[in-house]
Parts: structure tokens; C-alpha cells; sequence
């Protein structure tokens, strides 16, 4: 009988061992995931899950595997691949043999150096377990400080805010959401989070963070320096590429996957935050997405071509964040855009159209209170897909419906 | 059965293709108007996360959770994959006198 392995349970491994009974497979399905627990959501994380749900929000009910026929190992530790005799070695001496391998191992947070693996004071965000030891050490009065002002740092600082603790964020560069976010709408979420109390501090260059046992500093190259109760350094992630790179796979900032996420073995795909793969609405551009909805979307894709198939990466990009009362959406990439329109919104929600040089929609950034851009940047990620030349008039008007621009 | 009807907008409140949110004691619910002109009820949360289903977007005999893209068929309220696995619960609906009433149990 035919027996696919999926390495890593994370949303992308669940996602992908549910499809493949979805779609008929009547093999052996084994998820392998390091961690103690059956999957779960991580972006409740640095949101309301913070608050430390336990059992953490499952991908979906532990005894629904068994029901469906999926084998779960948690704790286990995939630590080699032998391609030749196709099997898995485990930590514990276990092997797995397998007929087809899902490598959807993930990113880990990028470490700040040299922060030591076992500081107390200065932990990152990832894990349910890493949720647990930083909602215990907020409380009001106490001080956070968190090293990076992406999407895991604002999300934190905003949940950490609702908890009473004093929060300031420490960001490198000049502005908040730098990498993925436009100016307009991250001076938004920046000001937001001044009103509701936060300190922000940007093109801070940080020379090093120290655990000093009562608290913890973040020491400016300047020589200045900020204590803390706790220091959270989210400064983004990194791929799991170890197994696949000891295995002799190609990586190429994540283990490198074609349009069917084949990696350069072809009885071995790679999905979600892992893997890079050439996007075919940015010219064919090798991406690596860290993205809930990527790792879904790819996770259904690699269990239709776990089972032969050969249908090819076709969804955009999508992310979402949510800070105090506001939502933030994004469709598309807009680095390359030529030209951006901006359409306003009831409640002074607005979302910015991205173009490129032939006037063609590659990316639209939408920020407001509750889900008030969300149909619109829905709308959005149609037109991305069906790669159209919206009018740019048209996208600016409120009164024109996106779904007539997407009949038209 | 004694059903509850109450009324809940003009009809023509609702465009072809779409959908409104409605509150009626304490309980919220999604009102519907398909591409061929039918009126559809269901309840109105998404039952992934309880997010209000009526900003999502209606494309045929779906709706979809403006937060996490869960899908349902609102006709029958089926729960269409990931990342959503129960069924919506529906409510049956008329249109008398130009208005959209909703049976509520």
C-alpha cells in the first residue's frame, strides 16, 4: 500500500493529510510534528490566543485523524532522510519508510545574536509553549519590550497593552511594517498603537540584548540602554531546510520547489513556510511566503500532487493582521508597482490599489476597523489572479462595485 | 411548529449577488439574495472563529468569511473545507408584500 509521510504538523501537514482523504487517498498517511501537541493555529499566538487557551486552538479536533485514518506522531523529531532507501529516520531510533515525502517543516524566528538559547527575559514568539511563558510574564506594570516592529511584534505589543503591561517597540529600520506593509497604512497601525499607550521607537541600532537575571536590557550602539521585565524578539523567521539540505535537496532561501512544489527529487515535495517557489503572477519570481493562508492553500496543492497529480501554484499571496479593533489585509506583492490608487472607505477605511508599469493589478493593501476592506481585497485577489488592467478611475470610486470590474 | 416570522428588510434592500447583516433579539443572523433572485437565510457567524458573515463576499451559492476565506454554501449551509468543518445552521425565508421575512425558531 502506498504510504505518504508528511514531516511537520504544522496548519500546511494537517491541511495537506485531511486533503489527501479528502480527495480519496486510501494509502497510509503518517504526520510527523516535533511539538507535544496535535496541530494548532498559530496566528491566535500573538493575538487573543496569547492569553494562553489551552488545549491550543486546534487545526482540528485530535480524534478527527484517527476518524479519517491519519497517524500522528507528536514529540518526534524527523532527523534524516535516506532517499536511497526512501525512509525517515526519527529521533529515538525510529524509521519510517515512505513512498512519497511532504517536507512541511516551517520557520523558526530568527535568533538575535548572541542571545543564549535559555534566557528567561528575552524569548520569541512561535511555538504554543512560547505563548504560555510570555503571557505569564505580563501583567499590569510590567514592562515589554519587543525587538522588531513587524506583524508578530505589533500584534504583541497590542495584545500586551490589553493585558496592562507597559509596552515599548524597539525597530531597526525608519519605519514600522517595512517589509511588507505600505508607508500610509503602517503610520496608521504606528499611531494606533501610540494612542493606545505603546512607545515606538524606530532606527534604533541595537548593539546587543542581555538577560540580567532581574531584568532585561536592550543596549543601543549609541550607548544607551532600555530595561524590561521581558524582551520578545520577533525579527522574522528562518526555513526548516536542515533535513532537506543534509538530504542533498536544492535550497534556495527554502528548500527550492517547481510550480507543483516537486523539490529536486521527485518523490519529495516541499509546502508552505519551508519551501520557495516561482510565483507566476510576479513573472515567474522565486517567493518564500511566511503565511496561514499560504501554507493552507499549498498543503491542499501538495496532497493533490502527492497523489500524481500536477496542478500548479495558482493562489496570491494573502495576509492579514489584526491590532486593537483594526484589521489590515494585503492581496498580491506590491514591490514593483509603477503606480498606486487609493479608494476610500465608510469609517475611514481605505484600500491602496497597487499597479504595475502595463497598468496591471498586482497587489492591493487595505486597512480598517473590523472586516470593512475584507470583501473588497477578496475582490482584489480575483483580479490579481485573472491578472487584470482594472481602469484606475474606476478602482478609486467607491461607488463602483470591484466585483462588476471583475465581470467586466 | 409554530414558526416566528419576522420581518427583516425590503427586499430590494439586498443586492442580486449579496448579503446583510441582521440582528433580532440578541441573535444575528445572514440574509442572503442569490444571482436568481431567491432570498436565503443563515445564521450569522462564521462557525470557525464568530466572525460576522454578512462583510464576506456572496459569489454564486457561496459565501465566504471575510477573516479566514471559510466557505458555506448558504443555500444549505454547508461548510465547504477548511479551515471550517461545521455547517451553518439555515432559517427558512419569504418575500411578501416586498419584504424579506425569516422564520425564526
Amino acid at each position: 500500500m502506498t504510504h505518504i509521510v508528511i514531516v511537520g504538523a504544522g496548519e500546511c501537514g494537517a491541511r495537506a493529510a485531511f486533503a489527501l482523504r479528502e480527495k480519496g487517498f486510501d494509502g497510509d498517511v503518517t504526520l510527523i510534528g516535533a511539538e507535544p501537541h496535535h496541530p494548532y493555529e498559530r496566528p491566535p499566538l500573538s493575538k487573543d490566543g496569547l492569553a494562553g487557551a489551552e488545549p491550543p486552538k486546534y487545526v482540528a479536533a485530535p480524534e478527527r485523524y484517527e476518524e479519517v485514518g491519519i497517524t500522528v506522531l507528536t514529540g518526534a523529531m524527523a532527523e534524516a532522510i535516506d532517499r536511497g532507501r526512501k525512509t525517515v529516520h526519527l529521533s529515538g531510533g525510529r524509521s519510517i519508510g515512505y513512498d512519497r515525502l511532504l517536507l512541511a517543516t516551517g520557520a523558526r524566528p530568527r535568533t538575535f545574536p548572541g542571545v543564549s538559547e535559555g534566557a528567561a527575559r528575552i524569548r520569541m514568539l512561535r511555538t504554543h509553549a512560547d505563548a504560555l511563558a510570555i503571557r505569564a510574564a505580563l501583567a499590569p506594570g510590567r514592562r515589554l519590550a519587543v525587538v522588531g516592529g513587524g506583524f508578530i511584534g505589533l500584534e504583541l505589543a497590542a495584545t500586551a497593552r490589553k493585558l496592562g503591561a507597559e509596552v515599548v517597540v524597539v525597530e531597526g529600520l525608519p519605519r514600522v511594517l517595512s517589509r511588507a506593509v505600505p508607508e500610509e497604512i503602517a503610520a496608521i497601525v504606528a499611531e494606533r498603537h501610540r494612542a493606545a499607550g505603546v512607545e515606538i521607537v524606530c532606527g534604533a541600532r541595537i548593539a546587543a540584548i542581555e538577560d540580567g537575571g532581574d531584568a532585561a536590557r536592550v543596549l543601543f550602539a549609541d550607548g544607551g540602554s532600555l530595561a524590561a521585565d521581558l524582551v520578545v524578539v520577533g525579527i522574522g523567521a528562518v526555513p526548516n531546510t536542515d533535513l532537506a539540505e543534509a538530504a542533498g535537496l536544492t535550497i534556495d532561501n527554502g528548500i527550492a520547489v517547481d510550480e507543483t512544489l516537486r523539490t529536486s527529487d521527485p518523490d519529495i515535495l516541499a509546502a508552505g513556510d519551508c519551501c520557495s517557489f516561482p510565483l507566476s503572477h510576479c513573472g515567474g519570481r522565486r517567493v518564500r511566503l511566511e503565511a496561514w493562508r499560504n501554507a493552507q492553500d499549498q498543503g491542499t496543492l501538495a496532497a493533490a500532487n502527492l497523489m500524481g497529480g500536477a496542478e500548479r501554484i495558482a493562489s496570491v499571496p494573502w495576509f492579514w493582521s489584526d491590532q486593537y479593533e483594526l484589521t489590515l489585509q494585503i492581496a498580491g506583492l506590491a514591490d514593483g508597482a509603477a503606480a498606486t490608487v487609493r479608494r476610500a472607505m465608510d469609517d475611514g477605511a481605505f484600500i491602496l490599489f497597487h499597479l504595475d508599469g502595463d497598468g496591471r493589478l498586482i497587489a492591493a493593501s487595505g486597512i480598517g476597523p473590523g472586516n470593512a476592506v475584507a470583501r473588497d481585497i477578496r475582490l482584489a485577489e480575483m483580479l490579481i489572479a485573472a491578472g487584470s488592467r482594472p481602469d484606475p478611475a474606476a478602482l478609486a470610486s467607491p461607488e463602483t462595485k470591484l466585483k462588476k470590474l471583475l465581470a467586466a | 411548529m409554530s414558526a416566528n416570522w419576522v420581518e427583516v428588510c425590503a427586499a430590494d434592500e439586498i443586492d442580486e449577488e449579496d448579503v446583510i447583516r441582521f440582528d433580532h433579539e440578541g441573535r444575528t443572523f445572514a440574509v442572503y439574495r442569490s444571482p436568481e433572485d431567491e432570498y436565503f437565510a443563515t445564521d450569522g457567524l462564521c462557525t470557525h472563529e464568530q466572525i460576522h458573515l454578512a462583510d464576506g463576499l456572496v459569489m454564486d451559492d457561496i459565501i465566504e468569511c471575510p477573516k479566514h476565506n471559510g466557505r458555506f454554501n448558504y443555500k444549505t449551509g454547508q461548510a465547504k473545507g477548511a479551515p471550517v468543518c461545521v455547517n451553518l445552521k439555515t432559517y427558512p425565508v419569504k418575500v411578501e408584500a416586498g419584504s424579506v421575512f425569516i422564520a425564526i425558531s
